[in-house]
């Protein structure tokens, strides 16, 4: 939430200086008019502290209601409404004080339409200062708060080329190649194929780029082909998906990184066969896509599992500006991470 | 005949060791290992004269396996990528492998282990490799111990404090207490000091886990755990104390 301006230490002594100027003001011009001192301060005193109350409170309820353009009018009248109920307040404090007083009564009745008007005018100038401030305010938080995209955009695009490269990977499926030579030369063939044509769709794919759901599971073979030869008959995958699902667009190279994640955590943190499976359907109004793989509890998130769920949930934010699109769920045996993609709405607010 | 054990989680890894060692008919691959669990087993079991040990493994890594064994035997690291672990064992281990490397590469690695233990008979210890590798920059997450003939791994953040115990430290968390081969000092190098504090030359503490710091007789202080338990602090220990809690 914003500050206030009185949160500044030099603005809160201006403005209580204003305050006591606006007062002894009040108190002497009240004296000249003929009135006696006592009869000036009090009035003084009563009617500026109810103003004061009244400024205190247009300054706190600006400050979580801002007031966009068009709604300035509505402001005018409200400043109108509280200068009048100010009046009424102060009319019958001043009554209750100071009736006693010779010649304050018929003082009282002929300043009214003088006490509105100032009061009307401060308040006036304090809502738009105000407003003013809060505007601003609110301006250096947008700045802060994009400078602070700009950022998370750099530090993603720096993890997008290392993931591109993707060293353990890429060094790994050139051994276990090196070992099919020898062995099975046909298959080395093979793997070296679908190694290249991975690569080239890491390297080629724009990161607001949208592919059919189709289109991403066939990239995804890909990767889980390599896989399985590497990791021989540990790695089971299991993908199931509706028809309607199949032709859901989503954004490129959104399921990999997801894939990448399981295929770690289930490898690397059990013993035995992993199991990996990936359920797609699609709702009215959204893709929904269910990466499940086997997890022991006793073992801690293997390093750098962490990391590739985080971009993921990035990505959909920056891509449609909702926080809530990737959960993950544990269970005794399982992890799960459900991506939602709204339908549509995102290729219009890629940009 | 010597004797030559594998471990590596990919079965093709594996493969290409045993491709090439086919030239080498003195040497004997006792047994292929597909995690580090196993490749305990096997080494307690073959007592191997030598190893290809991968880092990256199911559960526990390549280190971590070597910790749990008494005395390790030679080790060559095959690996795809590790910057710092090759650093750190350049100096020790008897070499590594780059993943995916030549037979020439890998012939010279087995010429370098054929000189080492022939100037040592005995056998080329990979303890010291240890040492070194726990200087390295990575601080640890976890700790494995055996407890009997089972494997533990403990998250750091859940060790409430270590105990130097003659030749053991004795690692005490909320599950129980463990034991494990190893010095203090070695364990103060590898958990993160922000996180563990040595306020005693025989203790080290979990600071998460402190809830007091009292005074103790005249000059002396005592920490106060969570659990309830107490461990004393040295005069020394108590500026060391202050200056990383800030008092």
């Amino acid at each position: 939430m914003a500050n206030t301006p009185l949160s500044v230490t030099r603005f809160r002594f201006v403005f209580g200086a204003c305050w006591l100027v606006l007062m002894t003001d009040h108190a002497l011009i009240l004296y000249w008019l003929g009135i006696t001192w006592t009869a000036a301060i009090l009035d003084s005193v009563i009617s500026n502290s109810l103003l004061l109350l009244f400024s205190l409170l247009i300054m706190n309820t600006l400050r979580y209601y801002l007031p966009r353009r068009e709604q300035y009018l509505h402001i005018f009248f409200w400043c109108v409404f509280l200068a009048l109920l100010w009046l009424l307040l102060t009319r019958w404090f001043l009554d209750l004080a100071l009736t006693g007083y010779p010649g304050y009564p018929t003082l009282l009745s002929h300043s009214l339409s003088i006490r509105f008007s100032i009061a009307f005018l401060l308040l006036g100038c304090v809502t738009m200062i105000s407003v003013l401030w809060y505007t601003w305010e609110e301006q250096k938080e947008t700045e802060a708060r994009k400078a602070d995209a700009e950022r998370l955009a750099r530090e993603a695009e720096l993890y997008k080329l290392r993931q591109q490269l993707q060293p353990h990977f890429l060094f790994n499926s050139l051994n276990s190649i090196n070992a099919l030579i020898g062995s099975s030369p046909q298959e080395a063939r093979k793997m070296v194929q679908e190694l290249s044509d991975f690569l080239r769709g890491t390297l080629r794919r724009e990161e607001n780029q949208f592919i059919s759901l189709a289109d991403e599971l066939e990239y995804l073979r890909l990767y889980l082909d390599i896989e399985k030869v590497r990791f021989g008959h540990r790695l089971v995958t299991d993908v199931q998906t509706t028809p309607e699902a199949l032709t859901h667009r989503l954004p490129a190279l959104l399921l990999q990184p997801l894939m990448e994640n399981a295929i770690k955590f289930g490898l690397y943190g059990t013993t035995g066969e992993a199991r990996i499976s990936l359920r797609a359907q699609a709702t009215e109004d959204q893709l929904v896509v269910e990466v499940t793989n086997p997890y022991d509890a006793d073992m801690q998130m293997p390093s750098g599992t962490g990391f590739g769920l985080r971009s993921v949930k990035r990505r959909l934010y920056l891509l449609f500006g909702r926080s809530d699109l990737v959960e993950t769920s544990q269970g005794s045996r399982d992890f799960s991470v459900t991506v939602k993609i709204p339908r549509n709405h995102g290729e219009t607010a890629a940009y | 005949m010597a004797k030559l054990l594998l471990i590596d989680d990919e079965p093709l890894a594996r493969q290409i060791l045993r491709e090439y060692l086919q030239t080498y008919p003195q040497y004997q691959v006792v047994q292929e290992c597909q995690d580090g669990f196993e490749g305990v087993k096997a080494i307690q079991q073959h007592q191997p004269d030598l190893v290809f040990l991968d880092i990256q493994m199911p559960k526990i890594n390549g280190f971590e396996m070597l910790e749990l064994i008494e005395h390790p035997p030679a080790v060559i690291f095959t690996t795809a990528f590790d910057e710092y672990a090759i650093r750190a064992f350049e100096a020790h281990a008897v070499d590594y492998l780059l993943k995916p490397f030549s037979r020439d590469r890998f012939d010279k690695a087995l010429r370098k282990w054929e000189e080492l233990a022939g100037n040592h008979p005995s056998r080329v210890a990979a303890s010291d490799l240890l040492e070194t590798a726990a200087q390295s920059p990575l601080q640890r997450q976890r700790v494995v111990v055996k407890n009997g003939s089972k494997i533990k791994i403990i998250p750091v953040h859940e060790i409430l404090f270590l105990e130097a115990a003659d030749d053991y430290v004795k690692i005490c968390t909320s599950e129980g207490t463990f034991l494990k081969n190893q010095t203090l000092g070695h364990f103060e190098r590898i958990l993160d000091p922000g996180q563990f504090l040595r306020p005693h030359r025989s203790y080290l503490v979990n600071i998460q886990q402190i809830t007091r710091i009292e005074p103790y007789e005249k000059e002396n202080h005592v920490i106060l755990l969570k659990s309830g338990k107490q461990i004393p602090v040295s005069r020394s220990g108590y500026a060391r104390l202050k200056e990383v809690l800030g008092i």
